[in-house]
């Protein structure tokens, strides 16, 4: 009974979190899409600043993993596939992997790390210095301020970024065809494009844009949320970082879903 | 029920307080913090709010801003109901109120001048070299006068809360809170700030209410007093009315006598939330 009990409050717990995310994320999206044509401000300045944050500034990481990430898909899938002598099927497994999953995922990852705890760092302490109830008593909308660009920034920075990704990943497993499998550079490449379909390529993008939107929602979310106290802001930020990945992981198992039963696959 | 949103005129004040609450009731989870407070503050007039720590005087601030939502009682300011009226009233009726936080709450990554633009830049359509020059003299006002470029975290605690004064000031407002204006700062710094309030309350004679537990702090600028205990006012009056009371609970405060230390969890937690008066017949037999 008090299994039943504890799984119950849990599940509301869990509905209950969902919630107040899909609210936040709506809110800023309001103030993004739909609030400057109501007179309410843009802030594209604040947001192209958090695009250069977010996106740009990760660049250098996000290169070298999935660069190696795409070399390391190609020497496992160059062990399976040369048992069948079918070696130069190496740069579609690569291609397809990446652009369909791994793409998406460890770029999703890696804003989680870099952007996703610094929302929640910054938003956080933000509430216990009191600058979150200030913006209020200054008639200043906290998300409109401050979620809405993330938001904004989040939205374009992360589809972009998964294309950079997918590529260095195709790049990384380029070097192993060229050392490897007697693919040529320029063979490689043209053999990676032919083997992917836009729809390959999108349902990555798609599934980008739904993380982008999850880890921003987490993210300030629990910067919101911070209750008071230095060690409370550290706590939201590790909260930010587990559930941004837990929820990420859902997000794309419910997108993939949908995309194989939508006959996509 | 969603409210229709209507441009909000520009109205003119009405006669009477320019505060008043009206039973005003605050609860967190279930505990009732503040239990029916009553008072009103005429326009010109500062306000201090006394009282200890846990005695719900900063909840009472943060209600009388709009950061706490009451769960009964009325809070009217400016002669409209700031509990009922909708979100872009409400909105510009803070942006005739300036309020100054404990730490300040400057935002660490703007600069003191932008800090102190920020409100001028979002509710007004003032040309830049208008608000530059607005900054410099609120800047002025509060004695930073070249400071517009420093980061927050270069100014040491007082000129950090003169900032945050400035700021405040941003907007012109009619009425303008004080968060323990003296807290943290040395006795000089702390007479500065007293000093700062009171050239406010002359040159634009503001409303001010300031919440504090600096006894000397609060008979220099206040014109009244309110003393809050365990979430009920149990005393008000003038300075002077509040130096001669009777009332053993506005002595003890005054005379600074110890309050029986307290032991258990429950005990703590029902001292902040019962009523004053049952809490007193409560454990009198326990505390004294």
């Amino acid at each position: 009974m008090e299994f039943l009990q504890a799984t119950g409050s849990a599940f509301t717990n869990g509905m209950a979190y969902l919630g107040s995310l899909a609210t936040l994320a709506g809110r800023a999206a309001y103030f993004t899409f739909i609030g400057p044509f109501q007179g309410k401000p843009l802030r594209l300045q604040s947001a192209l600043g958090q695009a250069m944050e977010t996106g740009v500034r990760a660049l250098p990481i996000l290169s070298l993993i999935t660069f190696f990430i795409g070399l390391i898909l190609a020497l496992q899938a160059a062990y399976e596939l040369k048992q069948f002598g079918a070696i130069n099927y190496v740069a579609t497994a690569v291609a397809v992997s990446m652009t369909r999953e791994l793409g998406p995922l460890i770029t999703a990852v890696i804003v989680i790390g870099r952007s996703g705890s610094a929302f929640a760092a910054e938003l956080g302490t933000m509430k216990v210095t009191e600058e979150i109830d200030a913006l209020e008593t200054m008639a200043i909308h906290p998300v409109s301020f401050l979620v809405a660009p993330k938001f904004m920034a989040m939205v374009l920075m992360l589809p972009c970024l998964t294309i950079w990704g997918n590529f260095m990943g195709i790049l990384g497993g380029s070097l192993f065809g060229v050392l490897q499998a007697d693919f040529t550079f320029l063979r490689y490449i043209t053999s990676s494009l032919d083997s992917l379909f836009l729809r390959d390529v999108m349902t990555g993008l798609v599934k980008s844009l739904m993380f982008g939107i999850t880890i921003t929602a987490v993210g300030c979310h629990e910067g919101l949320s911070t209750g008071g106290g230095a060690e409370q802001v550290g706590r939201s930020t590790t909260r930010a970082v587990v559930v941004s990945i837990f929820l990420v992981i859902i997000v794309d198992l419910v997108f993939t879903l949908l995309f194989y039963f939508l006959g996509e696959q | 029920m969603r409210k229709h949103r209507e441009p909000v005129e520009e109205e003119k004040l009405p006669d009477g307080p320019m505060i008043s609450l009206r039973d005003l009731r605050v609860s967190y989870d279930g505990r009732e913090i503040l239990h029916g407070i009553n008072f009103d503050v005429q326009r010109g007039e500062t306000l201090v709010i006394l009282g200890g720590s846990g005695s719900g005087k900063s909840t009472l601030l943060r209600t009388l801003v709009g950061l706490e939502i009451p769960s009964s009682g009325e809070v009217w300011i400016r002669g409209k109901n700031f509990v009922e009226i909708s979100n872009m009233e409400r909105d510009e009726i803070r942006k005739k109120l300036g309020m100054s936080f404990q730490g300040g709450a400057l935002f660490g990554s703007m600069t003191v001048g932008e800090n102190v633009a920020l409100p001028l830049l979002e509710h007004t359509k003032l040309e830049q070299p208008t608000v530059e020059i607005m900054v410099r003299l609120k800047l002025d006002q509060v004695g930073l006068s070249g400071f517009e470029d420093f980061l927050p975290s270069q100014l040491s605690g007082g000129m950090k809360k003169r900032a945050a004064v400035a700021r405040a000031l941003a907007m012109d407002p009619e009425i303008l809170f004080f968060d323990e204006p003296s807290a943290g700062l040395d006795p000089i710094i702390a007479a500065g700030i007293d000093q700062l309030i009171l050239e406010l309350k002359k040159a634009f004679h503001m409303t001010i209410i300031v919440v504090t537990h600096e006894l000397a702090s609060a008979f220099l600028i206040a014109d009244r007093m309110v003393l809050i205990n365990k979430g009920d006012l149990v005393a008000s009056g003038t300075a002077e009315e509040m130096r001669n009371s009777k009332h053993p609970r506005v002595r003890q405060f005054l005379d600074r006598v110890p309050e029986p230390a307290v032991a258990q969890e429950l005990d703590y937690l029902q001292m902040l939330t019962e009523p004053s008066s049952k809490a007193g017949e409560g454990r009198q037999g326990k505390s004294r």
